[in-house]
């Protein structure tokens, strides 16, 4: 029987003829419980292979190794969606010479589909494989559900290793990425840790701000005209999110609307808003919890769709461009309705777009969901440090003692001064905010350019740069 | 007033703060730690002066780790630290 099993992960790399210089990818469907990464690095490092581009859609504290790559020049360029606050400090303290290249969920897969950032070798993570290298990720011990992100890399990296802890006999039925794209198959004990690749259930939040927060937030949907059968909606797996989407399907079942899809990142409660009947199908690009894995592979209504489908700025479509509504996140929102999700409020990395940007441009409704201050720092600014996304995409920030539409949105104001809701202009928002918590003062930057926000389309949006000193 | 015990108030839960205050030799010494430094830090120092000079401390070590608090915690923290190392609370 043919096979492209190979003894190691070592004999693959060396097959794939990596050298000096190259480029090298990775996904994120086992988000901080993934092995994956830290395993081929360490290969990798150990071959004496250096200045290596890492192209990995998002980089979690489990992948903080990478640090000491870093330092041997192993790796000497970052390209990615999202770092998580330990990679990104040591980042943002300037450790690396080239900056990173932020982009985000749909840009990065359209730069490597027209060939702007191309792949030498992609290493997939696969919770169940056959020897010929058809992949899923709904079976097996470290299912993850989805493998979205996995497919531009897949498609067009010029050599693909797939690396399971879960072979079963040729042909693995349901696959999601195919054989014909794969060059070799490795078998490891595990490729990540259940515990830490899908979460429990995560809670809706029960602290009264942001139950207001997620109560005004199903209130500006079921006011902005969108919320009819065919509505399509989006949202995070943050506990205001989640209420806000509880709330929301309260409305839709008591009103009898029958939505068309919910997109995204799954959650459990967008599985059970699915079962509820308030949507036909779900999309899903990544599984956030063990409920959306088990849906995903049970129920032919959820569907999974490529990092391309989902928001590619240069896919023929992309389900982003048919969304109504999304619910985001922002560490900073500015008066222009700029909005910051990279940056914390000293300046350090501690995150990144993911599909921020990417479904605030696709959606006909874009709200922020955040409260009016943080530990004392509120939320909205002159101007934000970095941004993620620019403020034309954005309708709408819902905070416990206001809601701000922007202004470029008027017909979404007059709906919902109409409805009654607490509309106010965003810097008296801003005002109002600064009221409560003083006035903060603005924080020193340095002057060397740590990392590039990339937009979308492929152009510079913002740069971030270094933090001086130790600033807290 | 006179310090005469060491004593604390607050919590390291975000958004408060916690105030340890114990009796000094020589004036008011302030040892503030904060998530908000850059943004807040000579606001926070400023208050806790203000409540300290306002209770009549004149020799106290003040000790305070802040996790992003409002004033207005920060003064009720302080102020119960004060009373508490007084002996009054």
């Amino acid at each position: 029987m043919a096979t492209k099993l190979v003894s190691s992960i070592q004999e693959a790399i060396r097959l794939c003829g990596l050298k000096d210089g190259m480029t090298v990818s990775f996904h994120h469907h086992l988000r901080n419980g993934d092995y994956v990464l830290n395993l081929v690095m360490e290969e990798i490092a150990a071959q004496g292979i250096r200045d290596l581009t890492m192209n990995a859609s998002s980089l979690f504290e489990t992948h903080s190794p990478l640090l000491g790559h870093i330092e041997n020049h192993v790796v000497s360029l970052i390209q990615t969606d999202y770092m998580a606050a330990g990679l990104g400090r040591a980042i943002s303290q300037g450790i690396m010479e080239k900056p990173v290249q932020f982009r985000t969920h749909g840009g990065r897969p359209s730069d490597i589909c027209r060939g702007a950032t191309p792949i030498d070798v992609a290493f997939i993570a696969a919770p169940t494989a056959d020897p010929m290298g058809n992949c899923s990720g709904k079976y097996g011990p470290s299912a993850c559900g989805s493998l979205g992100y996995a497919f531009a890399d897949a498609m067009h990296a010029k050599k693909v290793v797939v690396i399971t802890d879960n072979l079963v006999p040729y042909p693995l039925q349901d696959w999601s990425i195919s054989e014909d794209f794969v060059d070799y198959v490795v078998t490891v004990d595990a490729i990540g840790n259940p515990k830490g690749i899908v979460s429990g259930t995560t809670q809706i939040t029960r602290d009264p701000v942001g139950l207001v927060m997620a109560s005004h937030a199903a209130q500006v949907i079921a006011n902005s005209g969108l919320l009819k059968d065919g509505f399509s909606f989006q949202t995070g797996a943050g506990g205001a999110s989640l209420a806000a989407a509880k709330f929301l399907k309260d409305i839709m079942l008591e009103k009898g609307i029958q939505g068309s899809f919910g997109l995204g990142g799954i959650t459990g409660y967008m599985v059970d808003m699915l079962q509820a009947g308030c949507f036909r199908n779900l999309m899903d690009v990544q599984c956030f919890d063990l409920k959306a894995v088990e849906s995903i592979r049970t129920d032919p209504r959820h569907q999974e769709i490529s990092a391309m489908q989902y928001a590619s700025p240069t896919a023929k479509s992309a389900v982003v461009d048919s969304l109504d509504v999304v619910i985001l996140g922002a560490t900073e929102i500015d008066t222009d309705f700029n909005v910051n999700v990279h940056t914390d409020s000293n300046g350090y990395i501690m995150g990144g777009s993911g599909g921020h940007s990417d479904t605030a441009a696709g959606a006909k409704l874009s709200m922020i969901i955040a409260p009016m201050f943080r530990a004392r720092l509120p939320i909205v600014t002159d101007r934000v440090q970095c941004i993620s996304t620019p403020g034309r995409d954005i309708d709408v920030l819902v905070t416990q003692g206001g809601i701000a539409v922007n202004p470029r949105n008027a017909e979404l104001k007059e709906r919902l001064v109409k409805a009654g809701l607490p509309i106010m202009d965003i810097r008296e928002l801003k005002e109002k905010t600064e009221r409560i918590t003083g006035a903060p003062k603005t924080i020193r930057r340095g002057d060397r350019v740590v990392a590039e926000v990339i937009y979308r389309d492929g152009t510079l949006l913002d740069s971030i740069y270094n933090v001086p000193g130790e600033q807290r | 007033m006179e310090i005469k015990k060491l004593a604390s108030a607050g919590t390291m839960e975000s958004s408060d703060a916690y105030v340890e205050i114990e009796p000094g030799t020589d004036g008011v010494e302030i040892q503030l730690d904060s998530v908000v430094m850059a943004q807040f830090g000579e606001d926070i120092l400023t208050v806790v002066r203000q409540v300290l000079g306002d209770l009549g401390v004149e020799k106290a070590k003040v000790r305070v780790v802040d996790r992003g608090a409002l004033d207005c915690v920060i003064r009720a923290r302080v102020e119960t630290a004060v009373l508490r190392g007084k002996g009054e609370a």
